[in-house]
């Protein structure tokens, strides 16, 4: 049984803008997935949809999302109470947003192992304590006293960590975790989200627009455009042979190796498509320069590229050749 | 493993003495010298109010018909006597009690009716949020004074009516302040990270709506005391809230009223008063606001 296995899921806000549209992806115990694209691509949003926190009133969602055998769609609000914390929890972009403002960082794990499970005070501070050490905050017990703009941004990333990892969960969710902070603290996050998964064999799901960030901790990648997945794979292999003409795009939007002062860097032209117009076809067509008359017409299924490796292009197999993806060379 | 701890380990900022929020809120408060002068003014202002009879003089419902209208310095009189002969001095330090009495209790009243009001509507937003909030503003329609006066009116003169009158004067303005903040508060990122390690409706409402709420709304009920004293006095200056021959500056005001051509600086006395006490408790809420706002 995977961990998390999400099929055909569809979610649309105010009846119609399309969120999320139609994305199938499963991660199996102890895998960590990236969901990269960029903003409004709804990577967040199926996110967000893993726990149901959107607000359920203008929000429709189809499809089904099973999470540990349990069917996260059909919960009443009483079970999605005990689901999130002990099963997924979840990591925010913004620390310092997202821890209250009001209490000690070690007030608020408390406050989460107190809500879930019968422990006594204290026994729920030793565990906060436990968790700081986990996450390698340095001297611990001091920093449970501390208000979170006490706080550097990186501590308060490490004490968010602590935080979702309160109720020992299975799947953690990470969304854009490293975008607000800097990039000497960026590695270090990674590196002990990465450690953590390992020691805890917990399942991520991590969603960015960094690609290097996706390499770093993901072992599959899955890149989203326009609410669906247009091309999954392992982070090696959509590096080394990108199929899809938006992954080939993002790869050489980025700064690589050494690069001469004042070399342009390549962007994908356009924008990315309203969601609440789609166009009937490929969404990306209008931004392509391999798109073809059928790309306009019809959505392209997904094909297999190579095992687990899959792209929904209709020109997989020429699109890459067309498009220099060869040139990008071993990035 | 070892590359990796060493890492992960690298530069820790070093930690000031984590205090509490209060605490903090107070340190700030305490370098602000207008602040502290206002805040010294209002506990001078409680603790004459609670030692009244040790401080005045004189008794001040006494008096003598013989010795009207004295004015400042009189010996045995430092601030004259008012039209029926009493003792001014011993009247202002009496009329401390029911004018502070008057100026603070609707306000916390208020504080905790509109709180109630205005965090319901908040969290709940959509139609519930819409139809407390306009019901809520068919009172705040009206003017505060007009509304003030008109519901004593109603319910007749009288200290406990001119209360009640002036509590629903405030109940609508903090519900409507407890609805903004707490609307504000409902879309942070924390109500969604607390949403997203299962604390139900109920817990995020008492750790953290009324944990980040209540603040600025205490500041802003703060700034409210000198209005509500400003109403008070002007009740019973209408004869509608405290009644004779009780001391409060606002009935006082009224009844040297017709002394003003003979004895002007006397008349002016209790104005002074609640000019200087509404001051000071308007100087005392700015503070406090700069105090509380240093939060990162």
């Amino acid at each position: 049984m995977s961990a998390v296995d999400i099929r055909d899921l569809r979610v649309t806000f105010g009846g119609v803008v399309r969120a999320v549209d139609g994305v199938t992806l499963s991660i199996e115990r102890g895998e960590v997935v990236a969901l990269i694209g960029e903003s409004g691509s709804g990577k967040s949003v199926t996110l967000r949809s893993l726990m149901r926190l959107h607000p359920p009133r203008a929000t429709k969602m189809e499809g089904t999302i099973a999470v540990e055998g349990r069917d996260v769609l059909a919960m009443t609000p009483r079970a999605l109470a005990d689901y999130r914390g002990p099963i997924v929890s979840m990591i925010f972009q913004e620390p310092l947003l997202a821890l209250d403002p009001v209490y000690t960082v070690g007030e608020q794990i408390m406050e989460i192992i107190l809500r879930h499970e019968k422990v006594s005070r204290k026994e729920a501070r030793a565990r906060a304590l436990a968790l700081f050490e986990r996450v390698r905050i340095p001297s611990p017990e001091r920093r449970l006293d501390a208000y979170p703009h006490e706080m550097s941004g990186g501590m308060r990333q490490r004490a968010m960590i602590a935080l979702a990892l309160a109720c020992r969960p299975k799947v953690l969710l990470a969304d854009e975790p490293t975008t607000a902070l800097d990039a000497t603290v960026q590695i270090q996050i990674l590196l002990l989200l990465r450690e953590l998964q390992r020691d805890l064999g917990l399942s991520i799901i991590f969603v960015t627009h960094d690609l290097g960030a996706a390499v770093e901790v993901a072992d599959r990648i899955a890149v989203m455009y326009a609410g669906r997945i247009v091309e999954e794979g392992t982070a090696r292999e959509l590096i080394r042979n990108p199929r899809h003409p938006y992954t080939i795009g993002l790869l050489k939007s980025r700064a690589h190796g050494v690069m001469e002062k004042g070399t342009r860097l390549d962007a994908i032209p356009g924008a990315p498509p309203d969601l609440a117009r789609l166009p009937p076809g490929c969404s990306f067509a209008p931004r392509c320069a391999a798109a073809i008359e059928s790309c306009q017409i019809e959505q392209p299924p997904s094909f297999v590229v190579e095992g687990g490796h899959r792209a929904r292009c209709f020109r997989w197999k020429d699109a890459p050749a067309q498009l220099g993806a060869q040139a990008l060379g071993a990035a | 493993m070892a590359a990796l701890a060493q890492h992960t380990l690298a530069a820790p900022a070093p930690a000031e003495k984590a205090d509490g929020y209060w605490i903090g809120v107070w340190r700030r408060l305490r370098r602000d010298p207008v602040a502290m002068v206002a805040l010294a003014v209002i506990v001078a202002l409680i603790l004459m109010a609670i030692l009244a009879p040790y401080l005045a003089p004189a008794d001040p419902l006494r008096g003598q018909s013989l010795r009207r209208l004295r004015p400042i310095g009189t010996a045995g009189f430092p601030l004259g006597t008012d039209e029926l002969g009493r003792d001014m001095l011993s009247r202002l330090i009496w009329g401390a009690r029911l004018s502070l009495f008057m100026g603070i209790t609707p306000v916390i009243l208020a504080f905790f009716v509109g709180s109630a009001i205005g965090i319901t509507a908040g969290y709940a937003g959509g139609r519930v949020g819409t139809v407390i909030m306009r019901t809520i503003d068919v009172f705040y329609a009206f003017p505060s004074v007009l509304l003030a006066v008109a519901l004593s009116g109603a319910l007749g003169s009288g200290t406990g009516n001119a209360l009640v009158s002036l509590t629903v004067v405030f109940v609508p303005q903090i519900a409507r302040v407890a609805e903004a903040v707490t609307t504000q508060v409902r879309q942070r990122d924390y109500v969604e990270a607390a949403r997203a390690s299962g604390a139900g409706p109920v817990t995020i409402v008492r750790v953290h709506v009324l944990g980040n709420v209540l603040g600025p709304i205490f500041v802003y009920a703060t700034s409210l005391i000198s209005v509500s004293m400003i109403l008070a006095s002007g009740l019973s200056f209408l004869g509608l809230g405290v009644q004779p021959p009780n001391p409060e500056w606002g009935l006082m005001l009224n009844t040297l009223r017709t002394a003003i051509y003979v004895q002007p600086w006397l008349a002016a006395l209790p104005g002074v008063m609640i000019f200087f006490t509404s001051i000071a408790f308007n100087l005392l809420a700015d503070g406090l606001r700069n105090a509380m706002d240093v939060k990162q």
